[in-house]
C-alpha cells in the first residue's frame, strides 16, 4: 500500500504497468533469438555462399540499381494513366450494374458479364489476349504500341475488381439515407449523385488502396508483352552479369514504395473501424 | 375540402398486411397524432403518404388530387410532403447547413444567394444559427434532429410527417424538439405525427388515432381519446401506455 501512494498510481495503472514491462521483455528476447538463429543457422546451409554470391552481390547491385530505378520511371508512367482510367471505369461499371430502368437493362447484363469475366481470367492470360491478339490486326504505328494494349488490359481487370469494391461501398450506405432523400424530393439520381455516392466512395477509399498497390506489382506482368520496365530491366541484367541480384534490387524498389502505401492503406482502414465504433 | 385524405389504404410486405383499409382525413392547419403499439402500422402509413412505399390498394388524396396513382412521378409530391425520421438520416459528408439547401439547390428555381439567405433564416428561427456549419455529427441528438426537420422545411412543404422523432432521443433531449413541433403548429403547418409522447399528443394534438393491427381502431379529439376512450383495445393501450 506505501508503494501505490509513492508512485501516485492506482492499483490497476500499477498492474497494468507491470504488464506492460513483462510483454516488452519476453517480446524483446523472442525477436533477438530469432534474429541470432538466423544469423546463425542460415549461413551454415551447404549452399549459402552460392546464394550469397548470386542473389546477395553488392557490386553487381552498385552497378545495376541506377538503371533499374531509370527501367522503375517506366512502370511508374503504365501506373499513372491506368489508375484514374481504372477509377472511372470502375465506377462507370458499379453504376451499370446498379441501373433500374429497363432500357438501362443491356448495362446491367454488360456490367455483370464484364465483371464476371475479366475477374474469371489470370490477369496475365488477359494481357497475352490482348496484349498480342490486338496489335495482331495488324494496327498502323503507335497503334500496335504493347504499352497501350498491355495497360488496357490492366485496366479491364482492374476495373472489375474496382467495380465491385464500389458496388460493395454503395450497399454499405445504409437505406435510410436514400429514404431521406428521397423524401426530399430528390430524384434517383440526385440521390445517388449527392448522397450515397460520397459516402459510399469514402467507405472504400483503402480497400481502393489496396487494389493500387496490387495495380503496381501487376505492371511488371506487361514485360511479358515488350515494354521494359524493372523487371525485364532486371532480367536483361541478370543474364548479363550470370547473377540474380538485378532481382533482389527490384524487389527493393518495389519494396520502398509499397510499404508505405500498405502502411497507409492499413492505418485508413484502422482509422476508419474506429470510427464504425 | 381535406388537405389530405387516405381511403381504405392497404399496405403489404409479403403474407403480413401492415395497413388493412385506413381511412384518414386530415384538415388544413391540423396536427393529427398516430398512437399505438410498436408494429400497428404508424410509421409505414406515414411512409405510404410520402411515396416512399407504394400501396397495394386504396386512394391517397393531396388537396382533392390522387397521389398514389401507379406511376406517378413521386418527385413533385415529394417536395409538398416533409418527412422527418426517428433516426435524424441527416447526411453524414454535408455540414447542416449543406443538408438543407440540398434539396432546394436540386429543384428550385430561386438563385443560390437568396436560399442561402432563405435557409439561414430558418436555422436562426430554431436556434440552430451557431451550429449552421457544424457537421451532424458535432452536433447533439435534439440538435441533429432540429436540424432534420429545417431541412424538412427548406423544401417549404404544404405538409409535414413526423415519424417518432423523438424515441431516439436522450429524455432530456425530447422537449426542445417538441418545441419546435408547437411552433410549427402555431404557424399553421399541416403535420401527421407517428408518436409514442402520450402526454404531447394529449396536450397538442387536434386528432388522435389509435391503430392496431394496421386499422385505425378509434379516433377523435384528445379529450375524446384519452378521457372517454369506447373501444377495449384502446382503454387497454393507454392503461399500459400512461401508466
Amino acid at each position: 500500500m506505501k508503494n501505490d501512494k509513492a508512485a501516485g498510481m492506482t492499483r490497476r495503472e500499477q498492474y497494468e504497468q507491470q504488464q506492460r514491462r513483462r510483454s516488452l521483455i519476453i517480446a524483446a528476447i523472442s525477436t533477438i533469438f530469432v534474429i541470432v538463429a538466423i544469423v546463425i543457422f542460415v549461413p551454415m546451409t551447404p549452399g549459402w555462399e552460392k546464394v550469397q554470391k548470386s542473389f546477395f552481390n553488392g557490386t553487381v547491385l552498385a552497378k545495376t540499381f541506377p538503371k533499374l530505378l531509370d527501367a522503375f520511371t517506366v512502370n511508374i508512367m503504365i501506373f499513372a494513366w491506368s489508375a484514374p482510367a481504372i477509377a472511372v471505369l470502375g465506377l462507370m461499371i458499379a453504376l451499370a450494374r446498379d441501373a433500374k430502368s429497363p432500357a438501362l437493362f443491356p448495362l446491367r447484363i454488360f456490367g455483370a458479364a464484364f465483371t464476371d469475366i475479366f475477374r474469371g481470367v489470370p490477369v496475365i492470360l488477359t494481357v497475352y489476349l490482348i496484349g498480342f491478339g490486338i496489335p495482331g490486326l495488324g494496327l498502323p504505328r503507335p497503334w500496335n504500341s504493347p504499352f497501350i494494349w498491355g495497360s488496357l488490359a490492366l485496366i479491364l481487370t482492374y476495373s472489375a475488381y474496382v467495380a465491385e469494391i464500389f458496388r460493395a461501398g454503395i450497399d454499405s450506405v445504409h437505406p435510410s439515407q436514400r429514404s431521406a432523400a428521397l423524401s426530399l424530393g430528390l430524384s434517383e439520381r440526385q440521390v445517388m449523385r449527392d448522397v450515397i455516392l460520397p459516402q459510399a466512395v469514402r467507405n472504400v477509399v483503402p480497400s481502393q488502396m489496396n487494389m493500387l498497390i496490387a495495380l503496381q506489382k501487376d505492371v511488371s506482368l506487361l514485360s511479358f508483352i515488350g515494354p521494359v520496365e524493372i523487371f525485364r530491366q532486371a532480367g536483361v541484367y541478370k543474364s548479363l552479369f550470370a547473377n540474380f541480384t538485378p532481382y533482389v534490387g527490384a524487389a527493393i524498389i518495389f519494396l520502398i514504395v509499397t510499404i508505405p502505401a500498405t502502411r497507409y492503406a492499413d492505418y485508413l482502414m484502422a482509422r476508419q473501424m474506429r470510427e464504425r465504433r | 375540402m381535406q388537405k389530405l385524405e387516405l381511403h381504405s389504404v392497404i399496405k403489404k410486405f409479403g403474407d403480413s398486411t401492415v395497413c388493412n383499409g385506413i381511412n384518414l382525413n386530415v384538415e388544413q392547419g391540423q396536427m393529427v397524432c398516430l398512437i399505438g403499439a410498436s408494429g400497428a402500422g404508424k410509421s409505414t402509413l406515414l411512409r405510404c403518404i410520402n411515396l416512399l412505399e407504394p400501396i397495394e390498394d386504396g386512394e391517397i388524396f393531396l388537396d382533392g388530387e390522387d397521389i398514389s396513382l401507379p406511376g406517378l412521378n413521386p418527385q413533385n409530391v415529394r417536395s409538398k410532403i416533409g418527412m422527418v425520421f426517428q433516426s435524424f438520416n441527416l447526411f453524414p459528408h454535408m455540414t447542416a447547413f449543406e443538408n438543407a439547401i440540398l434539396a432546394p439547390k436540386r429543384t428550385s428555381k430561386l438563385s443560390k444567394t437568396q436560399l442561402k439567405s432563405e435557409i439561414e433564416i430558418l436555422f436562426e428561427r430554431f436556434d440552430l444559427a451557431e451550429r449552421m456549419h457544424n457537421y451532424p455529427d458535432q452536433l447533439s441528438g435534439g440538435q441533429q434532429q432540429r436540424v432534420a426537420i429545417v431541412r424538412a422545411l427548406a423544401m417549404k412543404p404544404e405538409v409535414m410527417l413526423f415519424d417518432e422523432i423523438t424515441s431516439a432521443l436522450d429524455p432530456q433531449l425530447v422537449g426542445e424538439v417538441l418545441d419546435v413541433l408547437l411552433q410549427l403548429k402555431k404557424q399553421g403547418m399541416t403535420m401527421v405525427l407517428a408518436t409514442h409522447e402520450m402526454q404531447f399528443a394529449r396536450q397538442a394534438a387536434d386528432k388522435i388515432c389509435f391503430l392496431k393491427d394496421g386499422k385505425i381502431v378509434e379516433e377523435g379529439s384528445a379529450t375524446k381519446i384519452f378521457n372517454h376512450p369506447k373501444q377495449a383495445e384502446t382503454k387497454a393501450f393507454l392503461a399500459r401506455a400512461l401508466k
